[in-house]
C-alpha cells in the first residue's frame, strides 16, 4: 500500500471575525488511513473539519487535495469534490422533516437515476450498517441523540465516498455500540480503502482506530505522529491529555485574581 | 472614540454587500430552475402548504372586506343617489388593491414567516451546510420550489379572495341594503375589464416574488451576519421577513399601480 497524502494541511490561520481560532496547523492526510484528531473542547476541531469540506473559505495554499489548491477551487471543482466525500456533523445534521429513509436517500435521489427499489434498498443496507434498520421511518425528532449520530453516518456513507470526515461519531454512545462504530470505520478502510478523518475525545478508541494521530490544543497541532509516537511522547501537554489530568498548570492565580475583579485586586 | 466617518463608511459598505447578497440569492435562485433536485414533489408540496392551508384565512378576510366595502361605499352613494354603482365600487377596489394586497399580506403572514423559521431553522442546526457537503444546491432545494410555489399560489388565491370579496359585497349590497341585484351585477361588469383583472395578475405575480424571495432570503441568511447560531436569529429572521415582505409589497403596489393607472 502507498502512503502518499490525498490532503495536505500546510500553515492553516483561521479567524472568526476577528479572533484567530486555529494557528499554523499543518499535518498530512493519508490516503486509505484512518487519522484521528483529538484535543479539548473549543480547541477548533470542528473548524478545522469546515475548511476541510470547503464550509469556511480557505486562503490560498493552505490546504492542498490531491495536489491542488482547496483555496482557489471554483464552484464547479468544489462540487466535484464533495461528491467524493462523506461529512458527519457533530450534531448530526438531518434533515428534521424528513423520516431517516428520506434523509438517507437524500443524495441517491439528487445524484442518481437509481430506480426507487435499489435506493430503498441501499438505504436499509446503510441503516443496517449503524444498526437503526428498523427506524426507517422514524423522524429525527423521535429519536435519541445517539441514533442521530448514527443515521447522519449511515447518510455520509451513501453515496461510497472516498473520503469520509466523522465529527465526534461515538459522544453519546454507550460502549458496545461505539464499538461497533470502531469497527466499522475499520472495516471502511481495509475493506474499501476509504480515507477516513475522525475527530474523537475517546483515547481507547483513538489508539484503536489510528493510523495518525494529531493533538491538538488551543488552535495549535501539539503533536502528530504514528499512534506510538503519540504514546511515547515526552511533551508533557501530550503526556497530560494522554493521562487526562485536569488543567491544573495553567491556572495562574494573578491571572486568576484578575479576571474575577478587574485592575481592583492589586489595591 | 470611535470615528463617525469611519463607521459610516463601514455602514455603508455593509449595506452594499447585503443588496449585493440579496440580489445574487434571487440569481441563484433562478439558476436552481435549470438545476437539480427535481422541483415538482417539491412545489406540490409547498403549493399544499401555501395555497392550500390559506385559503380558509383568505376566504375569511375576503368577505368581510367585500362586506365592509358594501357598507361604506352604500353610505357614501347614496349622497349622490348613486348606489347603482355600489357593485362597480366593490369590483374596481377588489380586483385592482384589496385582492393582491389582502392575499399577499395573508400569505406573508402564514406563509412567508413559516419559510423563513423553517429554513432558518435548517441554517442553525448545520442543515444547509449538510446540504452543501452532498453537494445539493442549497438554493435550488430550499428556494426555489418555495418561489415556484408562491407564483402559483398567489394568483390563484387572489382571484380566490376577489371572488369572495364580491360576493361578501354582494350579500350586505342586495341582501341587507336593497340594492337591485341586476344594478350590482351591471354594474360590476361594466366597470371591471381586462384591465382591471391583468393589474390584479400583474401585481400578484410581483407580491409573490417579492414575499418568497425576501422570506428565503431571510431564513437563509439567519444568524449568518452575527455569526452566531441560536433560536434568537430564527426569530429575529422571521419576524424581519414578516415585516420587509409587507413593506416591499405595499411600496411595490404604489409603484405598479403608478405605472399601469
Ligand atoms: N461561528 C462561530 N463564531 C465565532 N467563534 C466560533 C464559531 N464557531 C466556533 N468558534 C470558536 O472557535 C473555537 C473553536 O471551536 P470549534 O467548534 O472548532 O471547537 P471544537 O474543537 O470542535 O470543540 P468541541 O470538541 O467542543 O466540539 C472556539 O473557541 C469557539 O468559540
Ligand atoms: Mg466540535
Amino acid at each position: 500500500m502507498s502512503t502518499e497524502n490525498i490532503i495536505e494541511i500546510r500553515g492553516l490561520n483561521s479567524f472568526y471575525n476577528s479572533r484567530q481560532v486555529l494557528f499554523d496547523i499543518t499535518f498530512p492526510i493519508p490516503v486509505s488511513r484512518v487519522t484521528v484528531i483529538m484535543g479539548v473542547s473549543g480547541c477548533g476541531k470542528t473548524t478545522l473539519f469546515r475548511h476541510l469540506t470547503g464550509l469556511k473559505k480557505t486562503a490560498p495554499g493552505q490546504i492542498g487535495i490531491d495536489g491542488k489548491d482547496l483555496g482557489v477551487y471554483s464552484e464547479t471543482m468544489l462540487m466535484a469534490y464533495r461528491r467524493r466525500i462523506g461529512v458527519l456533523f457533530q450534531s448530526g445534521a438531518l434533515f428534521n422533516s424528513l423520516s431517516l429513509n428520506e434523509n438517507i436517500a437524500m443524495p441517491l435521489h439528487v445524484h442518481t437515476d437509481l430506480a426507487e427499489e435499489t435506493i430503498r434498498i441501499m438505504t436499509l443496507m446503510k441503516l443496517n450498517m449503524v444498526g437503526l434498520a428498523e427506524f426507517g421511518d422514524y423522524m429525527p425528532s423521535q429519536i435519541s441523540g445517539g441514533m442521530k449520530k448514527r443515521a447522519g453516518l449511515a447518510r455520509a456513507l451513501i453515496m461510497d465516498p472516498e473520503m469520509l470526515f466523522v465529527d465526534e461519531p461515538s459522544s453519546g454512545l454507550d460502549p458496545i455500540t461505539a464499538a461497533g462504530l470502531d469497527r466499522l470505520i475499520q472495516n471502511l478502510r481495509q475493506t474499501r480503502g476509504v480515507t477516513i478523518v475522525v475527530v474523537t475525545h475517546e483515547l481507547e478508541s483513538a489508539f484503536k482506530i489510528a493510523d495518525r494521530l494529531v493533538v491538538m490544543d488551543d488552535g495549535r497541532v501539539l503533536a502528530s505522529g504514528a499512534p506510538e509516537e503519540i504514546r511515547n511522547s515526552a511533551d508533557p501537554r501530550v503526556r497530560q491529555f494522554l493521562s487526562r489530568e485536569a488543567d491544573s498548570y495553567k491556572m495562574h492565580m494573578e491571572a486568576y485574581y484578575e479576571r474575577l475583579l478587574g485592575d481592583q485586586w492589586r489595591g | 472614540m470611535v470615528n463617525p466617518v469611519r463607521s459610516l463608511g463601514a455602514y455603508a459598505l455593509r449595506q452594499v454587500y447585503s443588496a449585493g447578497r440579496l440580489g445574487m440569492f434571487f440569481v441563484y435562485t433562478v439558476r436552481g430552475l435549470i438545476r437539480p433536485p427535481g422541483k415538482f414533489r417539491p412545489t406540490v408540496k409547498q403549493i399544499q402548504f401555501i395555497g392550500a392551508k390559506s385559503i380558509a384565512v383568505i376566504g375569511f378576510t375576503a368577505a368581510f372586506t367585500g362586506m365592509v366595502l358594501a357598507l361604506q361605499g352604500y353610505h357614501t352613494l347614496t349622497r349622490f343617489g348613486a348606489e347603482g354603482w355600489l357593485g362597480s365600487a366593490v369590483g374596481l377596489s377588489l380586483v385592482r388593491e384589496l385582492g393582491p394586497v389582502l392575499s399577499a399580506l395573508m400569505v406573508t403572514g402564514r406563509a412567508g414567516s413559516a419559510m423563513a423559521a423553517e429554513i432558518g431553522i435548517m441554517r442553525i442546526e448545520e442543515q444547509i451546510d449538510a446540504l452543501e457537503c452532498m453537494a445539493i444546491d442549497p438554493f435550488s432545494y430550499l428556494a426555489t420550489p418555495r418561489l415556484l410555489a408562491c407564483v402559483i399560489s398567489l394568483p390563484l388565491l387572489t382571484s380566490f379572495c376577489d371572488a369572495l370579496g364580491i360576493l361578501g359585497g354582494y350579500l350586505i349590497g342586495v341582501g341587507l341594503l336593497g340594492v337591485s341585484s341586476g344594478a350590482f351585477w351591471s354594474g360590476l361588469t361594466s366597470s371591471v375589464d381586462w384591465g382591471d383583472l391583468y393589474m390584479g395578475l400583474i401585481k400578484s405575480v410581483c407580491f409573490s416574488v417579492l414575499i418568497a424571495w425576501i422570506s428565503t432570503y431571510k431564513g437563509y441568511y439567519a444568524g449568518v451576519d452575527e455569526g452566531a447560531f441560536g433560536p434568537e436569529q430564527v426569530g429575529r429572521a422571521t419576524t424581519e421577513a414578516v415585516v420587509i415582505s409587507s413593506i416591499a409589497v405595499l411600496i411595490c403596489d404604489y409603484v405598479i399601480t403608478s405605472i399601469l393607472l
